[in-house]
């Protein structure tokens, strides 16, 4: 796994001495909150609705037993027993004080986190596809790539005040789970046909108020170029970039002002003149970056696992669970868990402080002492034997964490919207928690088949709504809470953004209009085979709108 | 009708300006009536944020209700409630009622 080297630790400790320094300072008066708000968002702190918020970066959402167990134990001693897994692959935590940050930051720093990069205007934490290194459907493991870039990065002196915020993912798939195309860069390792690595590249993707589907830049960029590449496209950026309107900042305007075709020669110009300087990079670097991702050393294994066959059959529940959050896994024999933190009428994303220890133990027994964070703010155990899967599942349940929905209606993203955002129009929570009772029966969602609904509380969409096939946007009308509905939406190789049905829904018609929509996609799909997104996109709008309103 | 609301410097914890200083009750509020008196409220709050008290106080129009001093917009009800949701509803609740 990832290793902090010697700079980063230094780095960290000093960073976290420095803000201890500031918080004094703050609390003494002698800062005040002016000077003080940019230092405290460097930090990873935000002043939100009831209290402080910090967020902890969880680089490519890779994450050991040991560093768990500090979450739990923050959230145990500084928070309220819990924490929230966000889209970015972050956690945060909704209460801390601020007089206790400096103290948290100090403990995070014991087990190589921080909160460095999750905020302001930088090139925000990678992230990475949450089956990296373990997927079957797998070119290469995109995190070395990520923890290139995040050396590359971190306090990259000339982009530490760009425009606007800045974000990259990168997978190793053509499935892509990392939602690439909707990120500022977005990768996907490949192979060239003499067999060489590189990477397609999309640039200018993101959600916000002006949801924009990246621009394919590169079908095939060598490996050797990936710096000297990603430092052209932030250059320019950082050059053309709008910075009179911070609603117009990000690369995704620039690429859409300027025409993609005017900032694709731009960039290819820069990096022509920086090609062959300082960010070539050398092979024997990247081969040794990959040494710190090295699978664990997987005893070889029987593709099939009799006990697990047999479980299977012996307990209707657990066989579900493992139709929905097991995957298929390279190494023969293994498989790839997920954990889903979507318990039926509960809020997307979040664990318990005795959640996270028991996800922690878990995963020391059974998962190589790794786990990841999804940006469907669910968690990944990536090393399980076929033969423990019946273990983890039973465990997993003891702990209140084996709900079998990965995929289907009840995995609902949201952000926290206004029940904790500063900036909120609506809450997102409530409608999560109602739409998952609504659909919380097993074989009713079985039925249902995989959609992904995805609910934000204001245009930031921090929920990722665009994406959805079903998305949800929480506004403000008079007042009054009330969402608008978009369909079709998806983050994955098929990227497209949710076109918005018709007119929105109080908070009380909502759930039902979901379920019309649903009803609607049952009553036309060609068959069970057919997905909500393949229906919608055959059939397009007409009849979901004639079932909520009335009119084709 | 008005109230002065802020985010105690320390801890982030909403809180509300009363007679004498601030209250995490909204229930011990100042109702203020009138724009005088709602600019003299902010100039005392104005005065704390300064000796780093509090921070980002603002006026919140209120109505009394059967429950007491309540807030007109959804927002400023869950600032003084706590969330409507989730791990920390009933732990808020616990606490407010301490
Ligand atoms: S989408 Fe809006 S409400 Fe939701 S977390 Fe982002 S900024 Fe807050």
């Amino acid at each position: 796994m990832y290793r902090y080297d010697e700079f980063d630790e230094a780095f960290v400790r000093e960073r976290v001495a420095q803000f201890s320094d500031q918080v004094a300072r703050r609390l003494a008066g002698d800062l005040d909150e002016e000077q003080f708000k940019p230092l405290r968002l460097q930090n990873g702190v935000y002043l939100q609705l009831h209290a402080y918020m910090l967020r902890i970066a969880v680089p490519y959402g890779t994450l050991s037993s040991r560093q768990m167990r500090k979450l739990a134990f923050i959230a145990r001693n500084y928070d309220k027993g819990y924490g929230h897994f966000t889209t970015r692959q972050n956690l945060q935590f909704n209460w801390p004080a601020l007089k206790d940050v400096p103290e948290i930051l100090g403990h995070l720093a014991d087990v190589e986190m921080h909160a460095i990069q999750t905020s302001g205007n930088c090139i925000r934490n990678v992230t990475a596809d949450h089956f990296a290194g373990v997927a079957a459907d797998e070119v290469a493991d995109p995190r070395p790539y990520a923890e290139i870039l995040r050396q590359w990065s971190t306090i990259h002196p000339e982009f530490l005040f760009l425009p606007r915020k800045f974000k990259i993912a990168v997978t190793g798939a053509d499935a892509d789970r990392a939602a690439v195309r909707f990120h500022d860069i977005g990768l996907q390792v490949k192979r060239n046909e003499a067999g060489e690595l590189g990477f397609a590249v999309w640039i200018g993707g993101g959600m916000g108020r002006t949801p924009m589907v990246g621009y394919q830049i590169r079908d095939f960029l060598p490996e050797a170029d990936l710096l000297a590449y990603s430092e052209a496209i932030v250059r320019i950026y950082n050059l053309y970039g709008r910075r009179d309107n911070k609603y117009k900042a990000r690369l995704k305007i620039l690429i859409h002002e300027g025409g993609a075709e005017t900032i694709a020669a731009e960039i290819e110009q820069e990096f022509n003149e920086i090609r062959y300087g300082v960010l070539r990079l050398p092979d024997d670097e990247i081969r040794r970056i990959e040494t710190y991702f090295a699978a664990p050393d997987y005893p070889t294994r029987a593709s099939e696992s009799v006990p697990f066959k047999r479980a299977r059959l012996a307990d209707p529940a657990f066989d579900r669970w493992v139709g929905n959050n097991v995957s298929p896994h390279r190494a023969p024999g293994h498989a790839i868990v997920t954990v889903s933190l979507k318990p039926i009428g509960g809020v997307p994303g979040n664990a318990t402080a005795d959640q996270m220890d028991a996800v922690a133990d878990i995963a020391e027994r059974f998962s190589a002492d790794e786990i990841r964070v999804s940006h469907e703010q669910n968690l990944v155990l990536p090393h399980v034997a076929l033969e423990d899967v019946k273990a983890v599942y039973d465990a997993l349940a003891a702990a209140g964490l084996a709900t079998g929905n990965a995929g289907l209606v009840t995995d609902i993203i949201a952000c926290p919207g206004l029940d904790y955002c500063a900036l909120a129009t609506a809450r997102s929570i409530p409608v999560a928690e109602r739409i998952s009772e609504r659909f919380g029966n097993p074989e009713r969602q079985q039925e249902i088949g995989p959609l992904k609904i995805k609910i934000s509380g204001c245009i930031n969409a921090c929920g990722h709504h665009h994406a959805g096939h079903i998305g949800i946007l929480g506004l403000d009308r008079k007042g009054e809470e009330f969402y608008q509905i978009t369909l079709g939406g998806s983050g994955d190789e098929t990227a497209s953004i949710g076109e918005i049905v018709g007119r929105g829904f109080s908070t009380d018609e909502v759930v039902d209009a979901v379920q019309q929509i649903v009803d609607t996609y049952i009553v036309h799909r060609e068959s069970s085979e057919e997905s909500f997104l393949a229906a919608y996109r055959r059939l397009g709008p007409a009849p979901f709108k004639e079932a909520l309103y009335g009119t084709a | 009708m008005d109230i002065i609301t802020a985010n105690r410097l320390s801890d982030g914890a909403v809180v509300f300006l009363t007679a004498s200083g601030w209250s995490t009750r909204i229930a011990e509020a100042q109702a203020l009536e009138g724009k005088e008196s709602v600019a003299a409220a902010l100039a005392r709050a104005a005065a704390d944020a300064e000796a780093s008290i509090i921070v980002e106080p603002y006026p919140v129009d209120v109505e009394r209700r059967a429950q007491g001093l309540t807030p007109t917009k959804l927002r400023e009800r869950i600032r003084a409630q706590g969330p409507t949701v989730g791990h920390s509803k009933d732990l808020h609740l616990q606490v407010q009622a301490a």
